[in-house]
């Protein structure tokens, strides 16, 4: 089957300042995500994750490398790309409500004021905002102003989503919970999500595949992991699955030794990418 | 038991009004009659009567016209609400199409930094002119005295709008405006129902400071031009050697000043957002 999404030898680089050399965050990027698959992509701080999402959404430009979804080339934000933001990134002007029909009204423009309003509240519902959609962003705590992001990426009924370390900001209780909503949500609509994350634990239970980005400067993706864990995992229980600890030390050791020796470019124009199935490790 | 701050610091200024009232009656005070001085020449300066007239006076005086704003009496003699209302439309409408002005074209800066640079030396050369030194220009074109202090006001409105608007319009959030690209919302409905919500709380503090220099300049504009206002109101009355009303009106402008300014004060919190 063909990708639905393929990025292809992506690279970022910054002209250096005087005197040194350009930087370049990330080189030879690239990966595919299949329709209906929830990839995470994770790595150390400055390795250009953020970059490489954003580059995905239309919102930032490589240096060269390109990124198709179906057959046509990005080249620029879409409807079809729905992006959660780090920071929210809520309209603090609007109430929770207004700002999800904010984003169902521009996907439908010709819809009523009813129809945005009922359709805008359904999303409200689904991440279980119901009695505090008439609230203002600064009168929501953390975890609920993330779940209006993530109800206003999903209102607008996207082909894909973006997520850039959507609960980076959250204390762990609160993490967890909306992990689950996610987890629920994406097995219902068998949406296609790429999501950035540092935290192995999300990465674990939320993605089918983890692509593991090396430390820059040229940075890379060292490797790809499959989770071999059913998809039908939760949070309470997924400790006890045998994939689960292999997997885990997997990729701790990948972020805490691996991640600085990866030498992105090294050799020819070999791949650069390994795929390892930690579920084999176990059973040698 | 204690009041609470808002009770005390009441108390504290009806105190300094009290205080300041009683030294002002004090000192216009009648000078008690001293036998150095010739009868006729203090007669001659106004018998018994000190130069600054008494709070007492004052009262008295603006009874005198509050009791009638209204009254139009030809050229020199015009009730206070006229001439306020004169002031005020000046104001007003100067500063309306100084907002016409300011609003789209710090929108337009605001966007583009090319424009931003480009205009910069000119904004930096224009804005410290005082506006009353446009006055000669503004009559010699215009040649019509009241339409040239409207003109007046537009200018020295201008400059605080238009950088305000375009800081507030160049400071909104980027990832406000990465919402709006990846909803593909148009560049109208963006500025409208992105850009200029952001920016509202900045672009009302600027009207805020041009209102209050536009309160500040009229008096001033209309001293030098006559005719009309309550500028022309207070130098009538020192011509008139009236004190006691070019203290009132003095005290009308303050109040009315101080009306302008809550005014804007509440339309900024009506535009203002909690992040």
């Amino acid at each position: 089957m063909k990708p639905f999404v393929s990025v292809e030898h992506l690279a970022k680089i910054y002209p250096g300042a005087r005197g040194e050399g350009p930087n370049c965050v990330f080189d030879s990027v690239s990966f595919t995500v299949d329709q209906g698959e929830f990839v995470c992509l994770i790595g150390h701080s400055g390795c250009g994750k953020s970059t490489i999402l954003n580059i995905v959404a239309g919102l930032d430009t490589a240096t060269s490398g390109r990124v198709l979804v179906g057959d046509t080339e990005v080249n620029g934000p879409s409807l079809d790309r729905g992006v959660v933001f780090q920071s929210h990134a809520l309209l603090p002007w609007l109430s929770a409500r207004k700002n999800v029909a904010f984003a169902v009204r521009s996907r439908w423009p010709a819809w009523t004021d009813d129809q945005v309003a009922r359709h805008a509240q359904k999303y409200l519902d689904m991440v279980h905002l119901t009695g505090s959609e008439r609230k203002k962003p600064a009168e929501l705590s953390g975890g609920m102003k993330q779940r209006v992001g993530i109800a206003r990426a999903f209102s607008i009924q996207p082909k894909m989503l973006l997520l850039d370390e959507p609960f980076g900001a959250l204390d762990a209780l609160t993490r967890g919970l909306i992990q689950d909503e996610l987890l629920q949500i994406c097995a219902a609509t068998r949406q296609t999500v790429l999501m950035i994350t540092h935290d192995v634990d999300e990465a674990i239970l939320l993605a089918d595949r983890i692509l593991l980005m090396s430390n820059g400067p040229r940075a890379g993706i060292a490797e790809t992991v499959k989770n071999l864990m059913a998809r039908d995992r939760t949070r309470q229980t997924i400790h006890r699955d045998p994939h689960y600890y292999p997997l885990r030390n997997h990729l701790l050791d990948f972020l805490v030794t691996r991640s600085k020796r990866y030498r992105n470019g090294a050799g020819s124009g070999a791949p650069h990418t390994t795929t390892r199935e930690p579920a084999q490790e176990v059973a040698q | 038991m204690r009041l609470p701050l808002r009770a005390r610091a009441a108390l504290g200024s009806l105190l300094l009004l009290a205080l300041f009232l009683a030294a002002w009656q004090l000192a216009t005070l009648p000078a008690p009659a001293s036998g150095g001085t010739d009868p006729e020449y203090a007669a001659m300066l106004g018998g018994h009567k000190s130069g600054l007239p008494a709070p007492a006076q004052i009262a008295e005086a603006a009874w005198a016209q509050l009791k009638d704003p209204l009254h139009d009496g030809g050229m020199n003699d015009k009730g206070i609400a006229i001439q306020l209302a004169w002031s005020l439309g000046r104001v007003l409408l100067g500063f309306a199409l100084a907002a016409l002005v300011a609003v789209p074209l710090g929108f337009f800066v605001g966007m583009s930094p090319l424009v931003q640079r480009a205009l910069n030396p000119y904004v930096q050369l224009l804005k410290p002119i005082s506006p009353l030194a446009w006055m000669p220009l503004a009559l010699y074109t215009i040649k019509d005295s009241s339409v040239s202090s409207v003109f007046v006001i537009s200018i020295c409105s201008l400059w605080p709008m238009l950088l305000n608007t375009a800081h507030g319009v160049a400071s909104v959030k980027r990832e406000w405006l990465d919402v709006a690209r990846t909803l593909e919302v148009s560049t109208v409905r963006k500025a409208l129902l992105v850009v200029l919500p952001a920016a509202a709380p900045t672009i009302l503090t600027g009207m805020r400071i041009s209102m209050g220099i536009a309160w500040l300049v009229i008096v001033a504009a209309e001293m030098l031009v006559g005719g009309t206002g309550i500028g022309y109101f207070v130098w009538n009355e020192w011509n008139n050697l009236s004190l006691a009303n070019v203290i009132f009106a003095l005290l009308i402008i303050g109040l009315m000043g101080m009306l302008l300014d809550f005014g804007f004060a509440t339309l900024g919190k009506l535009v203002a957002y909690r992040e």
